[in-house]
């Protein structure tokens, strides 16, 4: 790619773009159709939304620490002002909101802000070498369609819920009926529903946008088969979100039907099966755990390759391995539904099914350390946060092939070996690749140098913070310790403790995150074009930092075989 | 230099875009519109399959009986807005494939009629499929007289072609399980 660098008239920032128009002040941001800085936009959604699931995690955490009701009757008094037995009632209900709340707003409002909003807007575009997305209007439509799905989502927590005195939904992001139908009499039920359809309709359109990106405004000569992995990582999941949350909201739409006009989808009493609700449900919720990691996994193969100074090992079973995980992950949703009836011949289909996806999995991991292996190896701080991800998201994806096995899982369904491993491929493998690429991308989105001692202590103190989270709950999940409870048996206190214990560690690492943010912004060190070095070959690197407002005026020509 | 890949100066470009654009908005109302055509599908699936406890009508020629015998039990419920009682048969053992009457008894508690309906299925699952009902209350709606008592018959037999699965090998007990609701168009 370096012999590609020539042509480029890429520094001359500015000025060569005095035809167009440069909007300022808060017109560039509310009305911007430029895809760097809604990408920004996207990125900063995504921290503010990130600091409040957060938080939630917290209070969940600190009230889990002990063994009996410590936080929750006490906050549902001052909240709900209820008093005695009932503050304790409200305060279990409060609880279930907590954790539904958490959910979906680290799914909809932080991960995939953060990888398909932020970093799929602002890089894909750079490392095809288009000058902008294809409908740059679209762009700014499926931003600003995302903070009033966010308020209408906080709007909920504060409306009835199960009944006066409860308030908000606390059903759990998988809003099964009939807890989320004749369960939650209440609007609050209504209001999230309103906020997921916002929430999509806003994915929707941006996974359009970049599919058609890719597809039609690719630099001459870049071949879908010479294209960065990232790229193919952000095409592969901009058609799982085509795919997949149109059927949620098909299914949302049919409890919001069922709820206010008397459709009976759902319930049995007109012919209805609340079964097939989970059907649905899990036809998008399946595709929609790849549409938070895969965009991580592209990430990753840049900086592994960067950071080695090689180029990415198997680039093409690498690209294909992802079509390959995004294909086989619609047809194994029925693995989230072995305790409801299936019978043992679907089963077994589901269980080969979903064993069959830890072939392309392994693909990738083996890649990523075939890169590493005899590379010229530095450890600067993203490499620490994909390498990092590389070890979080095999343990996580090892649980998985445990839970994927329909007699164990009888076991350990809905219980915290559940939630140690999906936080372990999601909350540690997916925000684990978001950091790695803030890391990588924050001199060229921003120009400047963060500390690097800094992030490298901003990456060991939360990867010991996480661990400490969620390894202790693989023994309460085998021990029978069931998730969704605001309380448990004294035997389950230990852990637990270590648990919360984590999370406060974690949380000074996000202290850490924001000081070298911070840091980083007012001491304003140059990074310029190229802080990597020779392995840094993606077409990004070639422009200043940050890049200029209009980039490639001169489109880049792809003659390297070797451009990924 | 001509910029090429913008959009606004290069009508085919721009007419390439919106092309992939509806496609992938056709892709997406697509899914919508499988998502609900999913909701006959399904119930067309669990009447074919017996998928999920659903019961076989059959007219009233059965296989022939086989030695191997069945326990059948019987349970009722009734939904809340229904002021009924329902009280069910007694469970019956009978060699597979034989044809049984039982009977439900329902009766109206209240001073007015009311029309109910019920929805039912059987337990385990997998022996919906085998379980055929030639005659049974459930297939219409009945409306009780104020204080009114009646009895509701099931006519019913087992497969005998459940013996050739191998899911249902150990199962010797099946339970036929009736919840009873107020119907829509009179109420309760």
């Amino acid at each position: 790619m370096a012999d590609t660098t020539a042509h480029l008239e890429a520094h001359a920032t500015g000025h060569d773009a005095a035809s167009h128009h440069e909007p300022t002040g808060w017109r560039r941001w509310v009305y911007s159709t430029n895809h760097k800085d809604i990408g920004i936009m996207y990125l900063v959604f995504a921290i503010v939304a990130g600091i409040l699931g957060g938080l939630l995690s917290g209070v969940m955490r600190m009230e889990l620490q002990e063994p009996g009701i410590q936080i929750f009757h006490g906050l549902a008094s001052m909240v709900y002002g209820v008093e005695g037995g009932e503050a304790i009632d409200a305060g279990k209900h409060m609880y279930n909101v907590f954790t539904t709340a958490h959910a979906l707003i680290m799914v909809f409002f932080v991960v995939m802000p953060a990888t398909m909003g932020g970093f799929a807007n602002y890089f894909a575009p750079l490392m095809i070498g288009a000058p902008d997305t294809a409908f740059p209007r679209i762009n700014n439509i499926a931003f600003w369609l995302l903070p009033p799905a966010f308020i209408l989502l906080l709007m909920s927590l504060f409306f009835e819920g199960t009944g006066p005195g409860a308030l908000g939904f606390g059903g759990g992001w998988t809003v099964y009926p009939p807890l989320s139908t004749s369960g939650h009499p209440g609007p609050a039920m209504d209001f999230a529903i309103l906020s997921l359809h916002v929430a999509g309709v806003s994915s929707i359109l941006g996974a359009i946008n970049l599919i058609t990106t890719i597809f039609n405004m690719r630099a001459p000569g870049m071949t879908l088969h010479k294209m960065p992995l990232f790229a193919w990582s952000v095409l592969v999941t901009a058609f799982l979100l085509l795919l997949a949350l149109p059927v949620l909201a098909g299914a949302i739409t049919m409890l919001l039907t069922d709820r206010n006009f008397g459709t009976t989808f759902f319930n049995p009493a007109g012919g209805g099966d609340p079964v097939l609700f989970q059907h649905l449900f899990w036809f998008f919720g399946h595709p929609e755990v790849y549409i938070m990691i895969l965009p991580g996994f592209g990430i990753i193969s840049h900086i592994v390759s960067t950071f080695s100074r090689k180029p990415v090992f198997g680039y093409m079973a690498m690209a294909y391995a992802m079509v390959a995980i995004g294909f086989v992950g619609f047809v194994v949703w029925a693995h989230h539904m072995y305790t409801t009836g299936l019978s043992l011949d679907v089963q077994r289909y589901f269980v080969a099914a979903t064993m069959v996806i830890a072939v392309p999995t392994g693909v990738k991991i083996f890649s990523w350390i075939a890169t590493m292996w005899g590379g010229s190896i530095t450890f600067k701080s993203p490499m620490l946060w994909a390498i990092g991800f590389i070890f979080l998201f095999t343990v996580g994806g090892v649980t998985g092939v445990v839970l994927a096995n329909a007699g164990a899982d009888r076991a350990l369904h809905d219980t915290y070996y559940v939630v140690a491993h999906f936080h372990y491929v999601l909350s540690l493998g997916a925000v684990f690749s978001i950091f790695a690429a803030w890391y990588y991308w924050y001199p060229k989105m921003f120009g400047y140098m963060y500390n690097e001692f800094l992030a490298k202590l901003h990456f060991w103190v939360m990867f010991v913070g996480v661990n400490l989270i969620f390894f202790p709950q693989h023994f309460l999940g085998l021990a029978g310790m069931p998730r969704r409870y605001i309380d448990y048996p004294d035997a389950f206190g230990m852990w637990n403790r270590v648990s919360s214990v984590g999370y406060y560690i974690t949380f000074v690492a996000m202290i850490i995150f924001f000081y070298a943010t911070w840091e980083a912004a007012r001491k304003k060190r140059p990074a310029g074009d190229n802080p990597w070095g020779d392995g840094a070959t993606t077409l990004e690197w070639t422009l200043s930092s940050p890049p200029p407002f209009h980039q490639f005026t001169t489109l880049p020509k792809i003659d390297s075989t070797n451009a990924h | 230099m001509v910029d090429l890949t913008n959009p606004a100066i290069d009508p085919a470009m721009a007419r390439r875009n919106r092309r992939v654009a509806f496609a992938g908005l056709f892709i997406a109302a697509g899914m919508v519109g499988l998502a609900y055509a999913s909701v006959p599908l399904y119930q067309l699936f669990c009447q074919l399959t017996g998928f999920g406890g659903t019961t076989q009508v059959a007219g009233d020629s059965p296989k022939g009986a086989i030695a191997r015998e069945m326990t059948v039990r019987f349970d009722s419920n009734v939904a809340n807005d229904l002021a009924w009682s329902v009280t069910p048969a007694a469970s019956i053992t009978d060699r597979i494939g034989m044809v049984d009457t039982v009977n439900y008894v329902a009766t109206n508690n209240s001073d007015e009629p009311i029309t109910g309906t019920a929805v039912f299925n059987v337990s385990p699952a997998k022996a919906g499929a085998y379980f055929n009902k030639i005659e049974c209350f459930c297939f219409t709606e009945q409306t009780l007289q104020p204080g009114e008592t009646v009895d509701m018959p099931i006519v019913f037999f087992i497969d005998p072609e459940l013996a050739d699965n191998h899911e249902l090998a150990t199962v010797n007990e099946i339970t036929l399980s009736y919840t009873f609701y107020a119907s829509d168009n009179e109420g309760s």
